[in-house]
């Protein structure tokens, strides 16, 4: 392979993140000097050297693979315990990241300096010299350890060592075995082993298809504790998991002693208990399984943990349906230390932003132009000074107030110029997205055209790091479930080649992106029939939406028409997820969806999170600010044009019906007799909702923060900002508010 | 009906290698996943002619992969193919004797992955 620019960009992203990894991983190592490394900080440098030598050699980055290659060994003897990490080592890897950083800096430049070469070689010579002698071989710890040779044959060499120190420690070793459901046995066992983890070394996992049944899993961790039995009984509690000790041979002389007491043998009745469990064991699994062999010698004395309140033997925690995992995996907290699955996320991991350097000039040419002012300001204060008591002249003040309007136009320009410093074109996570759908197809067995545009539409960068995943959901959903197969499609009349669309727009201060495809379409009526089953909405409500609301009631959290879970966008992520996350950038989202020709998701976002314009509005005595990029207008109406239909206040807009909010009392502030209303109305996408206030105080830039703690989970409140004169408002959420509008219609319905 | 090639390779770079090296050739198709989790979940779910693994891997090992395939009578007949690297002789030759058909030593020339793929799917 070539390095091509793209190829080329790609290899140095790649390089940088696996850099990253092993940065993260040596700076750990790092901080630990002198204390006992632990092994999986070194295996993670080992494994970023691997993968970096094999990167670059298919990228043909001679001098990156060879020194990758040498880390590589170094790293390999070191997890190995072939080598210690002294001092020495450990400079030596640091430089080592300097050296693959430099290289990675010219090749990112297709350089090819002979210094940086000479360095190269001389940071392979260094690691390859480092080197001390192994420790004195005694007898082979793991001899001791009784374990069946068939399981010692699926671990690989690195594992084996983990095992042998584990056990030349003292270290008490056990085999935890659990099953799960085939289904989502990954969640489970990133749950056993975020319990098991602070405890000791998950030194292998060995998975077996048996005892499980056709929609079962089992898995043997081997674990090597830190503490003693109980302890990890009690850690274990409340799961699947069953927990077998695994016999040491105690240590020839002068070895140290276990770290820990072996839990007791089991006696009496128990003994009887554990002779049944094997017994079992040992029926349900082919004779080589290992893990419970035949006869006589048990290389594996099982003695049964019950957590308390649970029946005994193993069980599958499969969750009684779809719907039911889903729900969960949405709204339960991801358990620590769940390991990461296939579907990484777009997200770069930089918060970077490449500014083009013309930008830069602009800037750097306004902040000299401030200075100018202020040296003016500065002359103009000096006079003011020394002329004492002298009355300032009326010149004097013009100069002065003409100075400060200069400052303020240069501010803002400032100002727009480092918004626009901070804009990246969309099309950034659009080439990203495009990539994967080819790959998706291919899963899905379906024939899609990925057309995309508007590309060059530019967006807070923030908010298109955190566009990226919601899109990716969206168009997985777009082919997975919206467009049809082949063979569906011919019959249908429409052309073989399904089209998915992604598409951006500049519209006002906001941009709508659209993910569309022209496939089956969602079946409203089938949307209808799961919300009711689900109890997401009662019959009378259903009753009185419109097509597009039912559309809309796949948002809601524990929607899914689905009833199975798809490889490809079944990860426990639903449209509520997505709608959330496009909340968090004050956006919102909207479906059309005809019947047989197709979905359309409209995204609507604000250009930029950083400084908004705002109108700060007052209620109550209080004052709030109302983003004014989603104003549409204000009116002054008189209490007696407030109507109420349905026990739902509204007012009559042109002949539209305006939903009507008073802001006091969703804050539930003292009201005050009025005789009339400020309604500021506001909207995005279709939605539109009038909020009654007392006073406007005008317009202002605003940055908002958000609020933290408890405050934050406050409905229809986005942030704080500060309003200059030390005056701290809160900020109104117009997304959340329609929302509340949306769902208060609903609750009286 | 295509040959289908499960490829289980936690680098991106190198997975995406070997699924363009394996469909580069006619009337072969590759899925791809980035863990032996990943890999444990598809194998009830389609059927597949070749499994090409790599060995160190997060979260179960490659050995670890073919022992569960040769063990599941469901699946003990689907040949497995181990990509290592130089310098993992022990890794390599502990999944043979756990029955893999053959390895592949990184990096590869597109040939050598090329005549595995005709060795263990016929008619290719």
């Amino acid at each position: 392979m070539t390095p091509g620019g793209k190829a080329l960009a790609e290899f140095v992203a790649e390089a940088t993140e696996i850099l990253d990894a092993l940065g993260r991983d040596l700076l750990a190592l790092d901080e630990a000097r002198g204390q006992e490394a632990d092994p999986e900080h070194i295996n993670g440098i080992f494994r970023a050297a691997h993968s970096l030598k094999g990167l670059s050699g298919l990228f043909g980055q001679e001098r990156i693979s060879q020194l990758a290659h040498a880390a590589e060994d170094l790293l390999d003897r070191l997890r190995l315990g072939r080598l210690t990490l002294d001092d020495q080592v450990l400079d030596t890897l640091v430089d080592a990241l300097d050296t693959f950083q430099a290289l990675l800096g010219e090749a990112s430049r297709t350089e090819e300096g002979a210094d940086l070469s000479q360095r190269t070689r001389d940071m392979e010579d260094r690691m390859a010299r480092l080197g001390s002698p192994p420790p004195a071989v005694e007898e082979d710890p793991l001899e001791r350890l009784e374990l069946d040779a068939t399981v010692r044959a699926v671990f690989t060499e690195y594992e084996e060592h983990r095992l042998r120190e584990n056990v030349r420690r003292g270290v008490a070793l056990w085999r935890v075995r659990a099953a799960f459901d085939l289904t989502d046995f990954d969640q489970g066992l990133a749950d056993l082993n975020a319990r098991l983890k602070p405890l000791g070394e998950v030194i292998s996992t060995l998975p077996s298809s048996r005892p499980g049944g056709s929609t079962g899993i089992a898995f043997d961790l081997i674990f090597g504790a830190k503490v003693a039995a109980h302890a990890l009984e009690a850690a274990l509690r409340g799961t699947p998991a069953e927990l077998a000790p695994l016999a040491v041979r105690p240590p020839v002389e002068g070895s140290p002693g276990p770290a820990f007491d072996m839990p007791p043998p089991p006696s009496g009745r128990e003994e009887t208990d554990a002779e049944l469990l094997l017994a079992a064991d040992t029926d349900e699994e082919e004779p080589d399984e290992g893990s419970a062999p035949p006869g006589g010698s048990t290389s594996l004395a099982t003695v049964p943990v019950t957590p308390v309140g649970s029946p005994p033997r193993m069980r599958a925690v499969a969750p009684p349906s779809t719907v039911v995992g889903l729900q969960a995996a949405a709204s339960a907290p991801i358990p620590a230390g769940r390991p990461k699955v296939e579907e990484t996320s777009l997200r770069s991991l930089t918060q970077t932003v490449r500014v083009d350097i013309g930008r830069l000039d602009g800037l750097i040419n306004m902040v000299g132009e401030l200075l100018l002012i202020k040296a003016n300001l500065q002359r103009l204060a000096e006079t003011s000074r020394q002329d004492g008591t002298v009355a300032l002249s009326k010149l004097f003040g013009q100069e002065l107030s003409r100075e400060t309007r200069q400052l303020e136009r240069k501010l803002e320009a400032l100002q727009e110029g480092l918004l626009e410093a901070r804009m990246v074109p969309v099309g950034q996570v659009f080439d990203k997205l495009a990539r994967l759908v080819r790959k998706i197809a291919r899963e899905a067995g379906k024939e899609i055209d990925f057309v995309s545009s508007g590309g060059e539409v530019e967006l807070d960068k923030l908010i298109v790091e955190e566009l990226s995943d919601p899109l990716m959901h969206l168009i997985r959903n777009a082919i997975d479930h919206g467009a049809e197969g082949p063979e569906a499609r011919l019959s249908a009349g429409k052309p073989r080649r399904a089209v998915v669309r992604l598409r951006a727009e500049q519209k006002g201060n906001h941009v709508v992106i659209s993910v569309s495809d022209d496939g089956s379409g969602i079946d409203e009526v089938r949307v209808r029939e799961v919300a009711l089953s689900r109890g997401l909405v009662t019959p009378s409500q259903v009753s009185e939406m419109t097509r597009r609301e039912l559309l809309n009631l796949i948002f809601l959290p524990g929607f899914s028409t689905r009833s199975s879970v798809s490889s490809l966008s079944g990860r426990g992520v639903g449209l509520d997820v997505v709608k959330n996350n496009l909340g968090n950038l004050s956006g919102i989202i909207d479906v059309w969806s005809e019947r047989g020709k197709g979905t359309a998701f409209h995204l609507t976002l604000p250009v930029t999170l950083a400084i908004v314009r705002a109108l700060v509005v007052g209620v109550s005595g209080r004052t709030y600010a109302v983003p004014l990029n989603s104003v549409l207008e204000i009116l002054s109406v008189q209490p007696r044009d407030i109507r109420t239909v349905e026990r739902r206040e509204v007012l009559d807009l042109r002949g539209q019906t305006l939903p009507f909010l008073r802001l006091g009392r969703l804050f539930h502030l003292p009201e005050r007799e009025v005789n009339r209303h400020f309604v500021v109305v506001v909207g995005l996408a279709q939605q539109r909702l009038g909020i009654a206030v007392d006073e406007l105080f005008g317009q202002q830039d605003i940055v908002t923060k958000p609020l933290g703690g408890r405050l934050s989970r406050v409905k229809g409140i986005s942030g704080a900002t500060d309003l200059g004169n030390r005056r701290t408002v809160l900020v109104l959420d117009v997304a959340e508010l329609l929302e509340e509008g949306i769902a208060q219609e609903r609750r009286r319905a | 009906m295509k040959f289908k090639v499960l490829i289980v390779e936690d680098s991106k770079v190198s997975r995406e290698h070997i699924a363009a090296t394996v469909e580069a050739v006619d009337g072969v198709e590759a899925v791809t996943t980035a863990s032996g989790f990943e890999a444990l979940k598809l194998l009830p779910r389609q059927r597949f002619d070749l499994i090409i693994t790599d060995i160190n891997m997060p979260d179960i090992n490659g050995l670890e992969l073919i022992n569960f395939v040769k063990k599941n009578p469901n699946y003990r007949d689907v040949p497995l193919i181990i990509v290592t690297t130089e310098g993992r002789e022990q890794d390599r030759s502990r999944g043979m004797a756990l029955g893999a058909a053959g390895y592949l030593v990184k990096p590869f020339q597109p040939e050598d992955l090329e005549a595995l793929l005709r060795r263990f799917l016929k008619p290719l």
